[in-house]
């Protein structure tokens, strides 16, 4: 069933390579491998430590998750939606129903759109921190991993008192969330805003300029500007490369538009600048979380009754003629909301880059076709033109810089 | 006639003394695919440490390790990988199924992924959750160590007589009333 | 609906494309043997150089759908920040199209997995084999025609027990 080696490599082979070929050696990274990247193989072609080719092979946690997305209604599919990029779980929600209520052509409420923006950027804080720790880790500095990790169990901490799950949250409905956010859950976030940047510059300190981090991703996995357009990546390692995007300021989406914040850029493209890319990313987030908080509008987190799409709460169920019929029209099996006859796409900003959605709808309350654009797939296709003249040891820090999640990238 | 033992000897038979040896040292060997694997890690992490409980450092390589941890959804292209690395790892080995996807393939029933890897592998404890909390698999580990203690022995006689897991037995109805109400909401590891 | 001027030039030189909106997002439709054509126009003359995904979509169970397949290019614009999307309709037999692997790099692994899935072929791809699936596996499971749980694909392997291993 496995693959063997030899099978991997493309078709068309030319013969007088393959006589020079005879003293380079096949070795196969994973799909079970030390670093902290899942499930995934590359089977390499090296000249002793030098790796001249190297041929991915993905699939290994491939679960059907379009398949699912075609039996699952738009609420149940978010709880799918959370497995994908596993390290934040909140950006892909986010990204879900910002593609489902672009497709049904709602909007949301001011406090909803702030307490999205807040919960994806902790997301992005989150995800930040276990990319960098995992480079880190994957090159032999373990304390910062630890350190990271411990900062995320405070995030977990937020999560968990603002929808009762540590990560796999599952937190927003079409039309709204699943509960709003309560005045402990505000405390703790100022809490961690409070601790948190003395952390961070610790954890700077740590790696940003140790000699060993430095040497070892410096000048490794450069991928120039045009490269990246070519490729398609988006996201810190676009942003790493020079190119000046971000969908946030692009073409803002949730609260982004009113609040201020930098987009940091580089322009080396190598490991290095994508860990410092990252770094600054989690500032410029902190900064974001604090001015929404500030700023957090009140009123309802779920839509009105009139949409027909989120839930109402019980006392206008009880109360009121149309909070009754939308609770019997969204509860009862066969009936649901409507979805026009359509297909759409949208995007948000994940921490990985940019996570779209492709729906399609077709008047039932399933989506016809539910397609995720994968930032990790997308990324990983390029690993074979980073690695190219590199050495072994080279593999898991270019590997930890693209930030590949199997998950995202297998679906 | 009675013989005297001095106070500073303790007499124990050998198997108790492997038993206990090797539980308080079990490495895992983890086999992280997906949402799982990062719970795995949040258990290794310093919050909750896994490294109290004798799992002192997770080996990646199967012959240095004796239980596998099988953190994650398996599928189809990923199951032969699976195979093949419980069978290099050596005797006495122990593997625990962590998370609802491993245990019965969890909220994905689709073409790909398998349902349960106890269709395939020997499992001695499932952990369930979506994902389960770290403290929910310090307390498998902490079941699977009774286990160890219980019945062990130091030649590994309890492996060869064991029977294979019935798979269906998950879908076998259990008399649920019947049964004491702690029973029912136990979080931990459960012995099927 | 306001088309933007690159979208008028482009409906007079390629006849056959109709524009289409929805939440002012543009779409374009294309017979397929024209689409080669029309993506090597967007990309050199009206310069979407980044290719963000294909994808395809299958209307076997669509209500009023007129073919079977819809292979859908989502296109983007860095400079211009414009999104386009193009689509062309494919049915059986006539699975194939040309392979956009010599405009975009990203074309590559995105071409493969709409093979792997569906079974649309790509003229011209470098390397085109299945991708997220083992190589033995028989069917395009993304079809509406293949079922969820699959046709026990999933479980025929064998079993290890604790004398045999």
């Amino acid at each position: 069933m496995p693959l063997a080696p030899s099978e991997l490599s493309p078709p068309q082979v030319d013969e007088a390579g393959l006589a020079e070929q005879d003293y380079l050696w096949t070795l196969n990274f994973g799909p079970q491998h030390p670093a902290t990247h899942t499930t995934l193989r590359i089977v390499l072609k090296l000249d002793g430590e030098r790796v001249v080719d190297a041929v991915p092979d993905i699939g290994y946690l491939h679960s059907g998750f379009e398949k699912i997305g075609e039996h699952l209604d738009y609420n149940q599919y978010v709880t799918v939606t959370d497995r994908m990029n596993y390290i934040s779980p909140m950006a892909n929600n986010v990204a879900w129903h910002h593609a489902v209520e672009a497709l049904l052509g709602i909007e949301i409420t001011p406090r909803c759109k702030y307490i999205r923006t807040i919960i994806a950027e902790l997301a992005r804080i989150s995800d930040h921190l276990l990319c960098n720790g995992a480079v880190g880790l994957d090159v032999g500095a373990f304390t910062f991993f630890l350190y990271g990790f411990y900062q995320r169990e405070v995030i977990y901490d937020i999560f968990e008192a603002l929808c009762g799950a540590r990560f796999t949250n599952s937190y927003t409905r079409t039309g709204g969330l699943m509960y709003d956010m309560t005045p402990l859950v505000i405390e703790k976030t100022r809490t961690f805003l409070r601790a948190f940047p003395k952390t961070l510059d610790d954890m700077e300190r740590l790696l940003g300029r140790n000699r060993i981090f430095i040497d070892r991703t410096k000048g490794v996995g450069v991928l120039s500007k045009q490269e990246a357009i070519s490729r398609g990546c988006t996201g810190p390692i676009a942003r790493a490369s020079g190119v000046t995007r971000d969908l946030r300021k692009d073409s803002p989406y949730l609260a982004y538009a009113d609040l201020e914040f930098n987009v940091p850029c580089a322009t080396e493209g190598d490991c290095y600048s994508r860990y410092l890319v990252r770094m600054a990313e989690i500032r410029e987030s902190l900064k974001i979380v604090e001015q929404a908080l500030e700023n957090l509008p009140s009123g309802p987190v779920n839509v009105g009754v009139d949409e027909r799409v989120a839930l109402p709460d019980k006392k206008q169920v009880y109360q009121t003629i149309e909070g009754t019929i939308t609770h019997f029209e969204l509860v009862m099996l066969s009936r649901g909301f409507t979805v026009p006859n359509d297909e759409m796409y949208a995007a948000i900003e994940a921490p990985n880059g940019e996570l779209g959605f492709y729906l399609a709808g077709d008047g039932s309350d399933r989506a016809y076709r539910a397609r995720c654009r994968p930032p990790s797939f997308i990324h990983f296709a390029t690993f074979p033109h980073l690695i190219r003249g590199h050495t072994l040891s080279d593999i898991v820090a270019v590997l930890g810089s693209l930030n590949i999640i199997a998950a995202e990238l297998d679906r | 006639m009675a013989i005297e033992v001095p106070e500073n000897v303790l007499v124990s038979r050998l198997d108790q003394l492997a038993n206990w040896c090797r539980k308080n040292s079990l490495w895992p060997m983890p086999f992280a695919t997906a949402c799982c694997g990062i719970e795995l890690m949040a258990t290794g992490a310093s919050r909750h440490d896994l490294a109290r409980f004798g799992a002192e450092v997770m080996r990646f390589s199967p012959r240095q390790c004796d239980l596998m941890i099988v953190a994650g959804r398996v599928v189809m292209k990923m199951l032969p990988v699976l195979q093949r690395i419980w069978e290099q790892m050596h005797e006495p080995k122990w593997c625990i199924s962590m998370g609802a996807c491993a245990s019965t393939g969890g909220v994905f029933d689709t073409y790909c992924v398998v349902q349960g890897i106890d269709r395939f592998i020997p499992v001695d404890m499932y952990v369930p959750g979506c994902p389960p909390r770290p403290e929910q698999l310090i307390q498998a580990i902490i079941d699977l160590q009774d286990v160890i203690q219980r019945g062990g022995t130091i030649r590994g006689a309890e492996f060869e007589t064991r029977q294979r897991q019935q798979p269906k037995r998950a879908l076998v109805e259990l008399p649920v009333l019947n049964q004491p109400l702690h029973r029912l909401t136990t979080g931990g590891g459960q012995r099927i | 609906m306001i088309l933007p001027s690159y979208l008028l030039a482009l409906k007079q030189d390629f006849l056959s494309a109709t524009t289409s909106e929805y939440i002012g997002q543009l779409r374009l439709r294309i017979p397929a043997d024209e689409l080669q054509s029309l993506l090597t126009a967007l990309k050199q003359r009206y310069e979407f150089d980044m290719l963000i995904d294909i994808t395809c979509v299958d209307y076997l169970n669509y209500r009023g759908a007129t073919d079977r397949f819809g292979l859908v290019y989502v296109l983007l614009g860095t400079e211009s920040n414009e999104r386009l999307i193009v689509r062309t309709y494919l049915n059986e037999p006539d699975l194939t199209v040309p392979s956009a692997v010599p405009l975009w790099e990203s074309a590559n692994w995105l071409e493969r997995e709409v093979f792997d899935m569906f079974g649309i072929r790509f003229a011209g791809h470098p390397d085109l084999r299945r991708i997220l699936l083992p190589p033995e596996f028989a069917s395009f499971p993304l079809r509406k025609d293949y079922p969820l749980q699959g046709r026990g694909e999933r479980h025929n392997f064998p079993v290890l027990t604790r004398e045999s291993a």
